[in-house]
């Protein structure tokens, strides 16, 4: 009966034609619009590193302030003081401090044009923490934080740019005219949002070429490429002055495995800000946060508000294209009452006219969903227009997106059926037998 | 006009009914936000910057060595002698940043050293004696800096000139009387800079929802940049010769030294492309809200001609009756018209409620303006029209209906 009733539905997607092409570029406009825009949103609003995104933690220490600081919250990056007291104390399993930094580098020997890079200054323990896959190598140690060792991880694009991708680990390289030792070069590796490092930055730049210790960075004065926010009266003179300053440019993240350690951790926090009051450096009671990665990137408010208002947009779009289809099925399945009386008189009941119906919906919504297919395709490809270009090529379509549109499509069609369906199924046989 | 009718018509098809007024509420909501914030994102590119756009671009200019501060400073002074030789270029001078750049330097400012609650809170611009002609600033009151007053900034210091020029905007805010000129401001500095100088308008770094608050309020000082960072070069290139100047630039810099790196991609832009960048999620914003606008105005419109003439084939025989009892031509047309115009009217009534409450959600949400009631008015108009115009169509279909069909059984 399927069979016979989604061709009965065909067949009747050409008896009006006008009505179907309404009705099939109302839901493909619809479900189209959704679509490329919650490509787009799914790209920001997504989980970096999902199996461990309960397990990171970003601490934050209010050195600024009630009068200061930022409408009650501490700021969104750590003093150099408080950083290295968080690093000393160790209370993680896994810690690592981190900063952007932009170096140059001569990729064809002493003769070429210098190029500009990016990279991080971090811990040994950023690796494994934040699951950074290795091709060759691997992350440097403890030991390499606390020798300052002049170390380098690159990425496997860098490496591809200065070593034709060829295995480089024990090989140098020379960034500002420092050399570095190459311990590791990683497999493509790019968290899109960058929850990580999100102090100066969109959070959906380009991936980084090449990642140094973080205490090798501080000795050559490498400064931060990101953002250095300060409060109160400015007087360094120099690198040491600036340091010690209330300045924050540091994202510290640490490692926290179970609910019992997260407790201990927030606990150590608040000892630590106590102390400070009590040794006189903070003048007010203790304000910290604790924050897992997607609480940090909600605060961050990571996801455009573009992006959100177009999601709003396009769905409240679809549903008014729903509401149109579901009055234009009425008038489709009513027009045929005189058709449904003979049926009904000739035996069928009223679940069968309903699945008929609703089977019929559903070939309207297909039509639909594969239009609406064709213009997410035609949409994304023109979602730069309405994105900036390092959002934009967030978006694509992956068959996850094809099965959505078309699921989408059929379901909303099928939804919107309901009524109509059930107003056909209502028709009176006796009725319609009579006025005929 | 006989409304009685019609309502007791309307009753037999609640359905319909029901769904084009809610069809029309809806899309009078979204079309009603949609072109607000077109309106307000189109006013937000036109916003101008104050300086020369026509004539400047950008040289994004990175170090690739590391050197003194000394030695940075005289690679700028170099530099900018190189690029004002140039014969297409009219003036250039080092800036730390440049208006539209996305983020950059900003300090609070106050009015005195112990006050802790800033004032207000001032882009920071540092440039050369040259930077007031280069971005073509109009110096309104007080003077340029003098050549002898140009200091250097190292790596992470915090010099603070005695000097400032200030913009209009941030004079008013700081002294609201119009006596700025000779006064001191604190910029998170104990020491005083006094404004010696007021330009008529230079807009700041970024121009984002916390920057709007402050908009136009920036600050000048006389300092060269000589931090590993690098440095940005703006060039004003004399009327008509932007495309020469930025394709003699690169090649001037490289020559007087090639360790430097101008990036291929994006080291140097033009001010138009910077305005295209600094806007580009507005400009999409605007066409994406106009795209689903005039669509969703196109849908409803569809739906209201499909189910008018779903409702004229079904009446056709009781249009028959009435033409056979007298009613003419254009009594049948006007019965549709006011139908749909009954029917348009509860809508728009209900839609205009969502749309302000949709509105004064996002405000909530989004950081948006309140919605001028102009704006539900154009949009209750269109689409009583669009309704109007909808139903003519299967509404003269039907009063071609002729009084013999009132015979015909089917």
């Amino acid at each position: 009966m399927f069979g016979y009733y989604v061709e009965l539905g065909l067949r009747s997607l050409r008896r009006n034609p006008l009505l179907t092409a309404l009705m099939v570029m109302a839901i493909g406009f619809g479900v189209a619009a959704s679509m490329i825009t919650w490509s787009v949103f799914r790209a920001v609003s997504g989980n970096p590193i999902p199996d461990k995104s309960a397990q990171l933690y970003t601490p934050q220490i209010d050195n600024w302030g009630p009068q200061q600081n930022i409408q009650g919250e501490p700021p969104a990056a750590l003093s150099y003081t408080d950083a290295m007291a968080l690093m000393r104390a160790h209370q993680a399993k896994q810690q690592t401090l981190l900063y952007p930094v932009r170096l140059s580098v001569l990729p064809g020997g002493t003769r070429s044009l210098p190029i500009s890079t990016n990279g991080y200054a971090v811990y040994g323990d950023f690796f494994p923490m934040f699951e950074v896959p290795f091709e060759y190598g691997s992350g440097w140690n403890a030991a390499d934080d606390d020798g300052h060792a002049s170390v380098a991880v690159l990425s496997e694009e860098f490496n591809g740019k200065l070593f034709g991708g060829a295995n480089s680990v024990g090989r140098e390289v020379t960034l500002n005219g420092h050399d570095y030792r190459i311990v590791g070069v990683t497999r493509h590796w790019d968290p899109k949002p960058r929850f990580f490092s999100m102090f100066g930055s969109s959070g959906f730049e380009d991936s980084a070429d090449f990642y140094l210790p973080f205490t090798r960075a501080l000795d050559l004065k490498i400064d931060t490429a990101g953002n250095n926010s300060c409060r109160g009266q400015l007087t360094a003179t120099s690198w040491d002055d600036w340091l010690h300053s209330v300045c924050v440019w540091i994202t510290p993240w640490v490692e926290l495995d179970s609910a019992a350690d997260v407790a201990r951790y927030r606990q150590f926090l608040e000892g630590y800000a106590a102390d400070q009051q009590q040794a006189g450096r903070f003048s007010w009671a203790p304000n910290v946060r604790l924050r897992d990665v997607m609480q940090w990137l909600g605060y961050q408010q990571v996801v455009p508000p573009e992006s959100r208002i177009s999601l709003l947009v396009a769905l409240s779009f679809f549903v008014i294209c729903l509401i149109n289809t579901i009055g234009l099925l009425l008038a489709k399945f009513l027009r045929r009452a005189g058709e449904i009386g003979v049926r009904r008189a000739l035996g069928a009941s009223r679940r069968e006219i309903y699945t008929q119906y609703l089977i019929e919906a559903a070939t309207v919504g297909l039509a639909g969903g594969m239009f609406g297919l064709l213009l997410t395709a035609a949409g994304i490809s023109g979602v730069g227009l309405l994105f900036k270009p390092e959002i934009a090529r967030l978006a694509h379509l992956d068959l996850s997106l094809v099965g959505l549109t078309l699921v989408v499509a059929i379901l909303a069609t099928v939804a919107a059926a309901f009524y109509p369906a059930w107003r056909a199924a209502q028709v009176q046989p006796a009725w319609q037998l009579k006025s005929n | 006009m006989h409304i009685k009718p019609i309502l007791a018509a309307m009753r037999r098809h609640r359905a319909g009914t029901v769904l084009i007024a809610l069809q029309i509420a809806l899309t009078l909501a979204v079309v009603c936000n949609a072109l607000f914030i077109i309106q307000q994102r189109l006013a937000h590119l036109s916003e101008s910057t104050g300086i020369d756009e026509a004539n400047l671009f950008v040289i994004h200019n990175q170090w690739a060595t590391a050197s003194s501060a000394q030695q940075f400073d005289a690679q700028i002074q170099a530099d900018v002698a190189v690029l004002r030789q140039l014969p297409a270029v009219r003036d250039a001078s080092p800036f730390n940043s440049y208006p539209l750049r996305g983020g950059g330097w900003d300090d609070f400012i106050t009015l005195a050293p112990e006050q802790i609650k800033p004032t207000t809170d001032a882009a920071v611009y540092l440039g050369d004696e040259h930077a007031i002609d280069t971005l073509g600033l109009k110096l309104v009151a007080g003077r340029n800096f003098r050549s002898d007053e140009v200091g250097r900034i190292g790596l992470r210091q915090d010099v603070l000139p005695p000097v400032v020029i200030v913009t209009r905007e941030l004079a008013d805010r700081l002294y609201p009387d119009g006596s700025a000129l000779g006064k001191p401001l604190y910029a998170m500095n104990p020491a005083p800079s006094t404004i010696i100088g007021i330009v008529d308008r230079l807009q700041r770094q970024s121009v984002s929802s916390w920057d709007k608050a402050y908009a136009y309020q920036s600050l000048l000082w006389p300092l060269r940049e000589a931090d590993p960072q690098g440095v940005f070069y703006i060039v004003r290139a004399k009327p008509g010769q932007l495309a020469t100047a930025m394709r003699e630039a690169p090649k001037a810099l490289y020559a007087q030294s090639r360790m430097r790196i101008i990036d291929p991609k994006d080291g140097e832009l033009s001010f138009a492309q910077i305005r295209a960048r600094a806007y580009d999620s507005d400009r999409g914003m605007a066409i994406l809200m106009g795209i689903i606008s005039a669509v969703l105005l196109a849908i409803t419109a569809a739906g209201i001609v499909g189910l008018t003439s779903f409702w004229v084939g079904q009446r056709r025989k009781q249009i028959g009756i009435r033409r056979a009892l007298g009613a003419t031509r254009h009594d049948i047309l006007s019965y549709f018209l006011t139908e749909n115009l009954l029917i348009g009217v509860i809508g728009v009534a209900i839609g205009a409620v969502l749309a302000i409450g949709i509105n004064l959600w996002m405000v909530t949400q989004f950081e948006m303006a309140r919605l001028s009631l102009a704006y539900v008015l154009i949009g209750v108009i269109v689409l009583l029209l669009l309704g109007q115009g909808a139903v003519l169509a299967p509404a003269v279909r039907a009063s071609n209906v002729p009084p013999v069909e009132a015979t015909r059984s089917v």
